[in-house]
């Protein structure tokens, strides 16, 4: 038999399927995926390139901005590694302020990945259940931080407001509806016939491939990776309670690394973590929530500050990474951030091979990219016929020199 | 605003990402979600610009997207609305001295309604479609 001629199909950076930009291209033959190429760096603003040009106090503003959805995980990220360059003893109070609203937002990012994830079904019933559910989490957040989004808690040093006792019950209240909720959503998601026949074995990604792929976070785990950031290098109150990798074997019985055992993982995770955010109020310390409060003194120490670290935490989607070298200036002489969809990006390929078109957006958002985080640099291939020549690399290059001239 | 008699078409948005944190674009969805609940009045998010009354943009506009803001834009159907939402799109926000931007959004197409904050909160998001009707209504009647 002939083989059947491959057409090409773009989709994106502008798409129904995609909640942001990027372009994704498909070689597919009949129905069958038979070549994947994407090309991110359609939400690149340069904020490393910023970043370089503020002061730490004020990057803290921006980490929070490098992603609406995971805004704690950048900024914690960030002031870990300040902190580790200049020495700067964070109180024991501030770690669990930390933990508990990175928890709460873990909550909020996996209902708001599961809505996502069962409007690409087509299932817009159980996405608008999915969202009328975090609003409870975003509720709480706004409550304890005065913002539903870019909470803008987390500074160098510490936290920027402490929890008052009137505010617990609140908090409990919150972590008993998700309690009452579990058993509902897990039937939802987890019984239904429709997600069932759509999820399982489809878009499969093995152990080896995922180990080999370098995928971090849920993605990892849902083919077996018993990889957690918590509970492999705890930060902040981490290390004072019990935390555990999710893997898929809670529910089912065999690890199969396909887009089912993604929700499973996911739906477990926000389980734990109402049970992680009881343990650390149960235990959470009194004292200050601030190493220092005047800004003043905090720029002064960050100023004089000399060294390079890193700052590792668990974002609701995997590892977030940032690198920041001081050399005794005001602002950081390098900084580098590595967020979790930069890693589990290149899974892509291999999980949507021979898979079917009508496939492509849940298996798509199957990794919860978040491409916000993850454009940093600007991927541009030389020699690739339409996405960029070496007349406009030229043009590109003059036009920058002449800006940072002016 | 004469809500009652002329509700006679109901508002379709389509949603414009131009660089974004994704902040305003989680707030545009909670607002459409059951809390809210403005599907009752027949607003709702389309998949294609040239279905849509109101074209949201979010974002500081970063180089790659202003062409595909102008080819969006350009596809809706008059009589059209632009909506920005966030304060990056329109100073630039934390983003203003990025090197990547062609923003903010005024600068790239026309836009009659600004929601600023970083990022608004869905109640900001309704007040601003509201106002976008009756601005629907008053280029209605004009045409």
């Amino acid at each position: 038999m002939a083989s059947k001629p491959t057409y090409n199909i773009p989709i994106g950076p502008i798409h129904p399927a995609l909640k942001e930009p990027i372009l994704f291209t498909f070689d597919i033959q009949g129905e069958v995926i038979k070549g994947v190429d994407f090309a991110p760096g359609k939400t690149h603003r340069g904020i490393e390139w910023m970043g370089m040009r503020r002061n730490p106090v004020q990057i803290a503003h921006l980490c929070d901005r490098i992603c609406g959805i995971c805004g704690v995980s950048h900024t914690l990220a960030f002031s870990r590694a300040i902190e580790q360059i200049a020495e700067i003893e964070v109180p024991e109070r501030a770690h669990y302020v930390r933990s508990i609203i990175a928890e709460f937002e873990r909550i909020q990012s996996h209902l708001l990945w599961a809505g996502v994830a069962a409007h690409e079904l087509g299932f817009d019933t159980l996405f608008h259940l999915a969202w009328r559910v975090r609003e409870e989490a975003m509720d709480v957040i706004e409550y304890l931080t005065g913002n539903r989004v870019n909470y803008g808690i987390v500074q160098v040093g510490g936290v920027r407001r402490d929890f008052t006792d009137d505010q617990f019950p609140r908090i409990y209240q919150a972590l008993e509806t998700y309690e009452g909720l579990v058993g509902k959503l897990v039937t939802l998601f987890l019984e239904d016939t429709t997600i069932k026949l759509r999820c399982m074995n489809c878009g499969v990604l093995s152990e080896r491939d995922a180990l080999e792929l370098c995928t971090v976070g849920p993605t990892a785990r849902a083919s077996g990776l018993a990889i957690d950031v918590r509970a492999d290098a705890p930060y902040a109150a981490y290390g004072d309670i019990d935390v555990k990798p999710i893997l898929p074997d809670v529910y089912a019985d065999a690890i199969k690394g396909d887009v089912y055992d993604r929700i499973v993982v996911r739906l477990f995770e926000v389980v734990d973590s109402v049970r992680i955010i009881r343990d650390l109020m149960d235990q959470m310390p009194t004292g200050p929530v601030l190493w220092e409060t005047k800004y003043a003194k905090i720029l002064a120490t960050c100023k004089k500050a000399e060294g390079e670290a890193i700052g590792r935490v668990e974002a609701p989607r995997g590892e977030c990474f940032h690198y920041v070298r001081m050399n005794r200036s005001e602002t950081p002489e390098a900084w580098k951030v590595k967020a979790s969809t930069y890693s589990n990006q290149m899974s892509w390929l291999k999980i949507l091979m021979g898979e079917q078109i009508a496939d492509i957006p849940i298996i798509v958002a199957s990794i919860d990219p978040c491409m916000s985080c993850t454009d940093r640099v600007s991927v541009i291939r030389d020699g690739r016929q339409g996405v960029m020549t070496g007349d406009d690399l030229h043009h590109l290059s003059v036009e920058k020199t002449r800006r940072m001239q002016e | 605003m004469r809500l009652s008699p002329s509700f006679n078409r109901s508002l379709w948005v389509f949603h414009f990402n131009s660089g974004s944190c994704n902040g305003c674009d989680i707030e545009i969805v909670a607002a459409l979600t059951p809390r809210y609940d403005p599907e009752r009045f027949g607003i709702k998010l389309v998949g294609s610009p040239r279905h849509a009354d109101v074209l949201l943009v979010t974002g500081p506009v970063v180089h790659d997207m202003a062409d595909r803001l102008r080819r969006v834009y350009a596809q809706m159907p008059n009589p059209k609305v632009v909506m920005c939402i966030g304060s990056c799109g329109q100073s630039g926000g934390v983003f203003y001295d990025s090197y990547n931007l062609d923003g903010p959004v005024g600068d790239v197409i026309p836009v009659d309604i600004y929601v600023p904050g970083c990022a608004p909160r869905p109640e900001a998001i309704i007040d601003g479609v509201v106002k976008a009707i009756v601005l629907l209504e008053s280029l209605e009647e004009k045409q």
